[in-house]
């Protein structure tokens, strides 16, 4: 726990602040020592713990993959190639479905996708003390006040994380829209669409409510992509967080929150998988 | 909750990683799976053929143990009509050879009695003269007696 005598709200409030390294407009680059610091730091700061964790997964994923890969045999699989057989197919399946057009890209898209956000939302399953203690521990071997040493560990209960992703697959829609329309069949998308007639001016009249329309309905693609994710977790790593306040008791409570937010993790990684095909498939065929 | 720097980083990564996994991970586990399918379905034809030539042989198999069958009791068959014959001719070369035998012991016989009976004349006849001999008890002309006791002989 952070400091030596937390209040219930320090304590949440310290777990829900990211470690942040930026341009601080007093003390130029550095670690953030507290939230307000991390606020004024603006745009160009990072979160060190976010990306850390969400690298060193991702990593996880495409190294244990890799290495599967290079040893696929068209024999009987072993235990962990069966298992990458079998998520590799899951998610082969689940595109096939879904996804119509011809794509190099959408299946490992997909794949890395789920194994990534998959993997950041299992952090949610490590006892919400544990690395954020071992953190603090090794902030202060490097001199670091131990009460200003923030570490979150599950990387989608950051917005930017999962935001970042959201926006990627945004692009991706924008662009597969473009390729398979052309650019003015992307504007035709926005504009033409639900409200069409065939009388030129009424049609000039529909062109700006469908614009509006269709906008907020393309706009809402990313955002309710990355803060479904986002909010979810979030939520649950604050469940967790309460938990762990509530003294022995924790114990049973956060076993059957645990055991519950499984299915969670699972879930929204299949969501975010899923939404992500649909939007590109969308994006692909002709209405 | 700042949005700050860190949602480039992630798409960065998040680029990076998708990349990756289009360009080393997704082929080659695409790759083996479609292998292991062609494989399998190989192998499945070949279990299909297998069969089927199996069936074949067993049909062959059978067709052959049939007509081998029908040649045994063939064989069987002119074995025991072979053998039959083979009795037959035999009993009737013995009965052909005793016929033979028994005729041949009849002409022998019959030799044996005619010299017999010839014997038995020449003794007669010679006993008859010893005994004439006897009873006259005078020299008689054995010459001259012996055309009489001949004649007297054959008539025996």
């Amino acid at each position: 726990m952070a400091g030596n005598t937390p209040t219930a709200t320090s304590y949440i409030q310290h777990h829900l602040q990211n470690l942040t390294f930026g341009h601080h407009p007093e003390h130029g680059w550095s670690i953030a020592q507290s939230a307000e610091e991390a606020s004024e730091m603006g745009f160009w700061a990072l979160h060190l713990d976010t990306l850390g964790w969400s690298i060193a997964l991702g990593l996880v994923f495409v190294l244990l993959f890799r290495k599967v890969a290079l040893k696929a045999t068209t024999g009987v699989p072993s235990g962990l190639q069966n298992f990458v057989e079998l998520m590799v197919e899951f998610v082969d399946n689940s595109v096939k479905d879904t996804f119509h057009g011809k794509s190099q890209l959408i299946a490992p898209l997909s794949l890395t996708i789920f194994c990534w956000v998959f993997l950041m939302n299992l952090m949610d399953l490590v006892p919400v003390d544990f690395l954020p203690m071992l953190a603090q521990k090794v902030g202060a071997m490097f001199g670091a006040d131990p009460a200003h040493v923030y570490f979150k560990v599950v990387p989608t209960t950051d917005v930017n994380a999962t935001l970042g992703m959201a926006l990627s697959v945004f692009a991706l829609i924008i662009f597969y829209t473009i390729r398979e329309k052309g650019f003015s069949g992307f504007i035709g998308e926005l504009t033409l669409h639900p409200f069409s007639s065939p009388n030129k001016l009424v049609q000039a009249l529909f062109i700006p409510v469908n614009f509006l329309l269709e906008t907020v309905t393309l706009i809402a693609k990313p955002i309710s992509l990355a803060l479904r994710l986002f909010g979810n977790l979030y939520a649950g790593e604050l469940i967790f967080i309460l938990i762990a306040m509530i003294g022995l008791w924790q114990l049973p409570l956060h076993f059957a929150w645990a055991t519950f937010h499984i299915l969670v993790i699972t879930l929204q990684a299949f969501i975010f998988m899923m939404l992500t095909i649909v939007y590109l498939s969308m994006a692909v065929e002709k209405h | 909750m700042n949005l700050n720097l860190t949602l480039i980083g992630q798409a960065i990564a998040f680029a990076f990683f998708v990349w990756f996994c289009m360009r080393f991970v997704w082929p080659p586990v695409m790759q083996a799976l479609r292998d292991r399918q062609k494989k399998i379905a190989d192998g499945l034809d070949a279990a299909s053929r297998a069969s089927r030539d199996l069936e074949l042989a067993e049909q062959q198999a059978s067709e052959t143990l049939r007509e081998s069958k029908e040649q045994a009791a063939e064989i069987l068959e002119q074995a025991h009509k072979r053998s039959s014959q083979m009795i037959d001719e035999a009993r009737e070369q013995a009965r052909q050879e005793g016929e033979r035998m028994i005729t041949q012991a009849k002409s022998e016989i019959e030799q044996e009695v005619n010299r017999a009976k010839d014997e038995l004349r020449s003794q007669v006849s010679r006993l008859a003269v010893v005994a004439a001999e006897r009873i006259l008890e005078s020299s008689i002309d054995e010459k001259r007696h012996a055309e009489l006791v001949d004649k007297l002989a054959e008539e025996l």
